[in-house]
């Protein structure tokens, strides 16, 4: 077995450690683990290039921006602030818990594009998660700004990852699925999904406690700085 | 029909509209930059049907065009731009317009929702409207395209304005909105080279065998420290289950192969949650937020990770094995 393409790990490792521009690093360690693996610069080109136009999927969030921006520059960001400062039942605690169960029940029914953090968490739960925390400690500081802002971001990705295996006919268990096919063990979709269930339920709870954590974190802050 | 290509084209569009406005403020290596992945979505179905036909230029023309786009993010001359930040005229025009401005928003999710739930009854004669492939993303397309007609209609905008805002919010993404489909690339470069069949075969040299225990903890430690590296859990499935989890879990130790397939590849995702090579997820919502530390998303997730890691390993450890 060839061993040299190996190194290509190594080129994204040592990138990322010396925080040089990730694109670079990235496209980089594809060429090195190619030209090692003994490709020739052409079926290099045309593999980078080809693997490159098969996920441009993953593009597709740009086109959220023109709506999002000229909202934005309209007043969209700073009215979810005004409107989260006026109703007083919804909690730090209680919008973001309340996000992350819509958004595994969105994942579970494979909507996974429905929400993300172009659609929902830059337009919307971004300022009103700071919003709510604003009504926690109405002098909140810029370092606090930041962590619950990337608070909300974390949110939308458990609720994304951890409900999307529940669904049968989705990416990720259709790929276990057909793995053991090709090693002849064959396999009902839904006796895979059922597994992903209590993972589910523990991803809610355990985020859901950290959720409310960082908002206790938040009013000890408050009550410290009283005294 | 509605197909997945015409999102594409649509996004093909946008970039040559943020490659036009850069040019026009002077700003030659933003133009090339978007002027490059313009030309990928665009042409993108050609390139394909070109390949799928045996010829191979296209693709290598667009694999110069990665290594250039590569370049020009390294070249750190990419700045992103500075808004002019009109807090107060935006107070102004967000108490004018009131819960309205929400409106147009919530059609992007709530548009998407209805019409991945309906569309496969819709339908105009015996020709369904939306393609069953890729029906969700087709579906959040075309809301987009609606939300961004009620948003120009509500704040009396024109398409210009449109383009405007446009190039505003990628020049201040920059590289990272192209950040996730350069990761998705190397994964397949990485794959296409051997590099996941080697990594299997290395870590299953190391494994005490005959634990269940140890077996368990490899495989684990495996699908998160695999999916750290390949920023995606999808690469290291097959890699770490037909390197540990076949051999060693099902065959020897008579795992339930549904079960630790599930449980595996959940364990994975918590690698995910840790990896700036997930880049989609942990990287563009730093930009898009304006965080100043770029693992400021990573920090916020690495205790729910942690502990449910610590959750897969013993469902799989007590429950996989019956």
């Amino acid at each position: 077995m060839n061993y040299w393409p190996l190194l290509g790990v190594v080129v994204v490792v040592l990138g990322f450690a010396l925080r040089l521009n990730p694109a670079l690093v990235v496209v980089a360690a594809g060429v090195v683990s190619a030209l090692l693996s003994g490709m020739s610069v052409p079926d290099l080109l045309a593999l980078l290039g080809h693997t490159f136009i098969g996920n441009r999927t993953l593009l597709l969030f740009v086109l959220t921006l023109p709506a999002i921006g000229l909202l934005e520059r309209a007043g969209l960001r700073e009215r979810a602030r005004h409107l989260i400062g006026r109703l007083r039942q919804l909690t730090f605690a209680r919008l973001l818990i309340s996000y992350l169960a819509v958004r595994q029940v969105l994942s579970m029914l494979g909507l996974l594009d429905v929400a993300g953090h172009a659609q929902t968490v830059r337009p919307l739960l971004a300022p009103m998660s700071e919003a709510a925390a604003e009504k926690i400690d109405p002098a909140l500081d810029d370092e606090d700004h930041q962590r619950v802002r990337a608070m909300a971001a974390a949110t939308d990705n458990v609720g994304r990852f951890f409900g999307e295996d529940v669904f049968i006919a989705l990416g990720a268990v259709l790929l276990i699925q057909g793995f053991f096919a090709q090693n002849s063990i064959d396999l009902d979709p839904k006796s895979i999904a059922i597994w992903a269930v209590p993972t589910a339920i523990a991803a809610f709870v355990i985020h859901a406690i950290r959720i409310v954590l960082m908002q206790r974190r938040l009013a000890r802050k408050v009550r410290d700085a009283a005294h | 029909m509605l197909r997945i290509e015409y999102a594409y084209w649509l996004c093909g569009l946008l970039f040559a509209v943020c490659a036009i406005i850069d040019a026009r403020a002077r700003r030659p290596l933003h133009t090339a930059f978007w002027g490059i992945l313009a030309v990928v979505l665009l042409g993108g179905d050609a390139f394909e049907a070109m390949y799928a036909a045996g010829d191979k230029f296209a693709d290598q023309a667009v694999g110069v065009g990665v290594i250039a786009l590569a370049l020009l993010a390294g070249s750190g001359k990419l700045k992103r731009r500075a808004v002019d930040d009109d807090a107060s005229a935006r107070e102004r025009s967000a108490a004018r317009f009131g819960n309205t401005l929400f409106l147009p928003a919530l059609l992007i999710p709530l548009g998407t929702l209805a019409l991945a739930l309906t569309q496969p009854w819709l339908h105009i004669g015996d020709v369904a409207i939306f393609d069953a492939r890729q029906a969700t993303l087709t579906a959040l397309g075309v809301t987009c395209v609606l939300a961004l007609i009620a948003a120009m209609w509500l704040t009396r905008a024109t398409p210009a304005h449109a383009g405007i805002e446009t190039a505003r919010l990628l020049d201040a993404l920059s590289w990272a909105a192209l950040l996730p489909m350069l990761l998705a690339t190397l994964g397949g470069v990485f794959t296409a080279t051997g590099v996941g069949a080697a990594v299997g075969h290395l870590s299953s040299m190391a494994i005490p065998a005959d634990s269940r225990f140890a077996c368990v903890i490899a495989y684990g430690l495996g699908m998160v420290v695999f999916t750290v590296i390949m920023g995606n859990g999808f690469a290291a499935f097959p890699v770490m289950t037909a390197g540990i989890g076949l051999p060693l879990l099902i065959q020897q130790h008579h795992a339930n192969p549904a079960a630790l397939g599930a449980l595996g590849m959940l364990t994975g995702y918590c690698g995910t949650l840790l990896t700036p090579m997930a880049a989609n997820y942990n990287i563009v919502p730093v930009a898009l937020l304006e965080l100043r530390d770029s693992n400021a998303v990573i920090r916020q997730q690495w205790q729910t990770a942690l502990w449910l890691f610590v959750v897969n390993i013993i469902l799989m450890y007590f429950f996989a094995f019956s």
